[in-house]
């Protein structure tokens, strides 16, 4: 039996993660892909408050519609880490605005994509799939098969997501396997040839089991040499372990990260430390592990839509529209805050409530796709059906 | 084959069927044959989240051992599982899992755990043979979804709470009971529709003080005036929000969507139109009478292909434990197995509940994660004949491959985890 002999399994000496049995629907999916560019992809699960994260503490309506869920001024204590004058970044965020005073980090605000419903379940499958519908893959997944094919011979597409299922941004044409810590004793290699036989044909269990064992060989070979603690499944731990697969010379080169805890209905301003700060641990996380590789890289951090500029009556903000993106990489043009800011004043929110959406989404993504993959603007069309009239945002990327 | 499609598989070898589909439809006529000694209750739950709240500091770093409502929840989610796995009446209890589902509430929204089990027995169970109106109207009251969606503090800005509070809406589960729960985006409503039904269900909250603690409508936090949802006018007061549901309950979308979610989770992840069109007409005819809709659902011609679905982790585990017929008393940690499979009970991240496709289950890991449970599991074969308990198991479904390949096994334990792992054992 082949099942263990896998070509992944060369590149080991990059994993290193211990068994949990509590670990949850998927954080991270990788795959490979012929460039030395780095592009990480981080979903913000269930509508970040971008007025909240990246607060415009200089529009003069702001404190009408929120006051009592505004961060402390820039320079009082717990206040604002100032952007600038006019933004003011949530202080749960000091490694990114650091990234952001070294110009490796670029804000688009008033963004949203080109969808306007305001369920997250249909905006989560529209922002993956890259447009107005449900796609069977995702963008990211497209963006593996559109580069042109390797000269060497490190298999297109091969790609790995960490946890128990892959997300739709990675799902498509390019195989991705996934794996995740296992909690159980796991049977003989004889036992699972066996089963892996028996399950060859079904359409769903066959490819599933021997993607699996695929996969395994490919991380099992080191759990032992690099265990960490247990309890390191936290969103900074597995940013950590994207940045060091990342890293390595013939390692992956995409990866797909997954953040909730955005969904702040109630009580906003004590429910949105707990994961701004995992995302800015996780971005600090990241860098380090890249190492040298940081200058090769472009993080794009993004969520399905915005929350509404008014607090609600439970001190949260419910679902809206225009929002933040983050981009951040040493390969980042940043250390700016990119809005057509539309205001918040009388007759300025979308639909007298939200955020207006100023700057669409696809194009800070054709953008990047553009500056820091090489891809054509065909290419990206494919990427993105339907986007035709949307030209990639200018200068994000170092060139 | 009506074991293991409308069931939870085989428990053992308990006697077969005659009449397989009257067995089904009998079980649909018969009262739910679940008795618990000391049942959840809502009175019980909140009582615990009130003495947690009391006694327990809010920042959870300073706690220390497990809350009240913790512990209510354990107790209940295990209770759950056991009287799964002994039940009489496993389509009954497939009914029940799925209308949980539909009406998701999760424990990983704390507040809900300790009344995670109490929105199953009240909400869910009493009504998965009756109308549809009648279980919407118990979820939306019931105060487990109340917290899980908001409501609970969600106040009228024009009523007289919010005036004096300067309070306001929340609607987060107005949007998520039209979207997930009755007529699905498909109605194409539209935000003010969302906005209109929110402040009809203002004043939906709960009394954590009061003695036994549960639902209560609180008049002074509803928004005063019609509301118009949908084209329709809605009269102020709880009267409002009860006649809104039952028109949701009732409205032609509503039964479009039950009907698709019904036949993908017991015929097939593409539900075929013509199926979903007998069980639309069911519900339009019997005005959503669910017991008539799942009885349809067993005569259905697509119903009779076998293996369409891949179980999901908690419907496969339990089948397990039918099929190798464990002891109650040695029953492993349910729970526990469940998490580490992906879907803990009572635990799904989102409102709108566990996938219901394949693809969403099967991903590679996940797989493997189910080969190695089974393959640890199927330790409880003993010294039994596994082909025995295969044809048991399976019947007709039993491929020869997998026969073939438990008579080979090199033991007992790996034949039991060769026929846990089949293709026909992971499907139904």
């Amino acid at each position: 039996m082949h099942i263990h002999t896998t070509r992944i399994g060369r590149r080991t000496a990059l994993l290193g993660l211990a068994a949990t049995a509590t670990f949850g629907r998927t954080t991270l999916a990788l795959a490979g892909a012929p460039t030395d560019r780095r592009l990480v992809v981080i979903v913000l699960r269930g509508a970040l408050d971008g007025m909240a994260a990246v607060v415009p503490y200089g529009d003069p309506a702001l404190a009408g519609l929120r006051g009592e869920i505004l961060p402390a001024a820039p320079g009082q204590p717990d206040g604002m880490l100032d952007l600038g004058g006019f933004y003011g970044l949530h202080p749960a965020l000091p490694n990114l605005h650091a990234m952001y005073r070294a110009n490796e980090a670029l804000i688009v605000h008033a963004v949203a994509a080109n969808y306007r419903v305001r369920s997250h379940f249909e905006a989560q499958d529209y922002l993956e799939s890259g447009t107005d519908h449900r796609m069977i893959s995702g963008w990211l997944n497209r963006t593996v098969a559109a580069l042109p094919s390797p000269a060497t011979e490190r298999p297109v597409g091969e790609a790995l997501a960490v946890g128990l299922s892959v997300p739709l941004l990675l799902r498509g044409p390019a195989d991705v396997a996934n794996w995740a810590p296992h909690g159980f004793a796991q049977p003989a290699p004889d036992l699972y040839a066996a089963i892996a036989a028996l399950n060859r044909h079904d359409p769903v269990t066959g490819p599933a089991i021997r993607q699996g064992l695929r996969a395994r060989g490919y991380s099992d070979s080191v759990m032992a040499a690099d265990a960490q603690p247990k309890d390191t499944f936290t969103f900074p731990a597995l940013a950590r372990f994207a940045g060091r697969m990342l890293r390595a010379g013939d390692g992956p080169r995409i990866a797909a990260l997954e953040l909730g805890g955005w969904d702040t209905h109630t009580a906003q301003a004590n429910r949105l430390r707990g994961p701004l700060k995992q995302l800015d641990d996780g971005l600090a996380a990241l860098k380090a592990a890249l190492g040298p590789a940081w200058s090769q890289t472009a993080v794009l951090a993004m969520t399905e839509f915005g929350r509404t500029a008014r607090m609600n009556g439970t001190k949260g903000t419910d679902h809206g529209t225009g929002t933040v993106a983050f981009l951040a990489g040493g390969a980042v043009a940043g250390g700016r805050v990119e809005a057509n800011w539309p205001g918040l004043g009388p007759g300025q929110l979308f639909e007298n409530r939200d955020l207006g959406p100023t700057t669409d989404l696809r194009a800070v993504a054709k953008g990047v796709l553009a500056g820091h993959l090489g891809l054509d603007a065909a290419a990206l069309n494919r990427i993105f059906p339907g986007s035709e009239a949307v030209d990639g945002l200018r200068g994000q990327i170092r060139t | 084959m009506a074991l293991v499609r409308f069931g939870l598989g085989r428990r053992g070898g308990e006697p077969l069927p005659a009449d397989p589909a009257a067995w089904l439809l009998d079980q649909l006529r018969q009262p739910d044959p679940t008795r618990f000694d000391d049942p959840p209750t809502t009175a019980a739950g909140l009582s615990a989240l009130r003495e947690d709240r009391m006694t327990r500091p809010p920042n959870l770093e300073s706690r220390s051992g497990e809350s009240r409502s913790r512990a209510l929840f354990k107790r209940e989610a295990t209770r759950h599982l056991a009287n799964a796995i002994v039940t009489p009446a496993p389509f009954r209890e497939r009914l029940v899992w799925f209308w949980t589902n539909h009406f998701t509430v999760s424990a990983k929204r704390g507040a809900c755990a300790p009344v995670a089990a109490a929105f199953v027995e009240e909400a869910i169970r009493p009504h998965v043979t009756g109308r549809f109106g009648d279980m919407l109207l118990a979820a939306m009251r019931h105060p487990a979804m109340l917290l899980y969606l908001d409501n609970v503090g969600s106040v009228g800005p024009d009523s007289a709470a919010g005036q004096k509070n300067h309070r306001g809406l929340n609607e987060n589960l107005a949007r998520e009971c039209l979207e997930l729960h009755t007529v699905s985006p498909l109605a194409g409503y539209t935000q003010s529709d969302v906005t209109a039904f929110a402040n009809i269900l203002t004043g939906w909250s709960i009394d954590l003080q009061a003695d036994p603690p549960g639902f209560r409508y609180r008049p002074f936090a509803r928004e005063p005036g019609v509301q118009t949802l949908l084209h329709r006018p809605f009269p102020p007061g709880e009267a409002g929000g009860v006649a809104a549901l039952a028109f949701l309950a009732n409205h032609p979308a509503t039964h479009r969507f039950l009907a698709t979610k019904l036949v993908r989770h017991f015929v097939a992840d593409d539900p075929p139109p013509d199926a979903v069109r007998v069980i639309e007409g069911v519900l339009r005819d019997t005005g959503g009478n669910l017991g008539a809709a799942s009885a349809a659902l067993v005569t259905l011609d697509a119903a009779r292909a076998p293996g369409t679905k891949l179980r999901t982790p908690m419907e496969y585990v339990v089948a397990s434990i039918r099929t190798l017929d464990v002891p109650p008393a040695q029953i492993p940690n349910l729970t526990g197995i469940l998490a580490a499979l992906g879907q803990p009970l009572w635990g799904a991240p989102a409102p709108n509940g566990w996938p219901d496709r394949a693809a969403d289950w099967a991903g590679p890991e996940a797989m493997l994660q189910r080969v190695d449970w089974a393959s640890g599991f199927a330790s409880r074969i003993g010294g039994r004949d596994v082909e025995e308990i295969a044809t048991n198991a399976l019947g007709p479904l039993l491929r020869p491959e997998t026969r073939d390949a438990i008579r080979q096994a090199g033991s007992r334990r790996d034949a039991a985890a060769l026929l846990l792992t089949s293709p026909e054992f992971q499907r139904r």
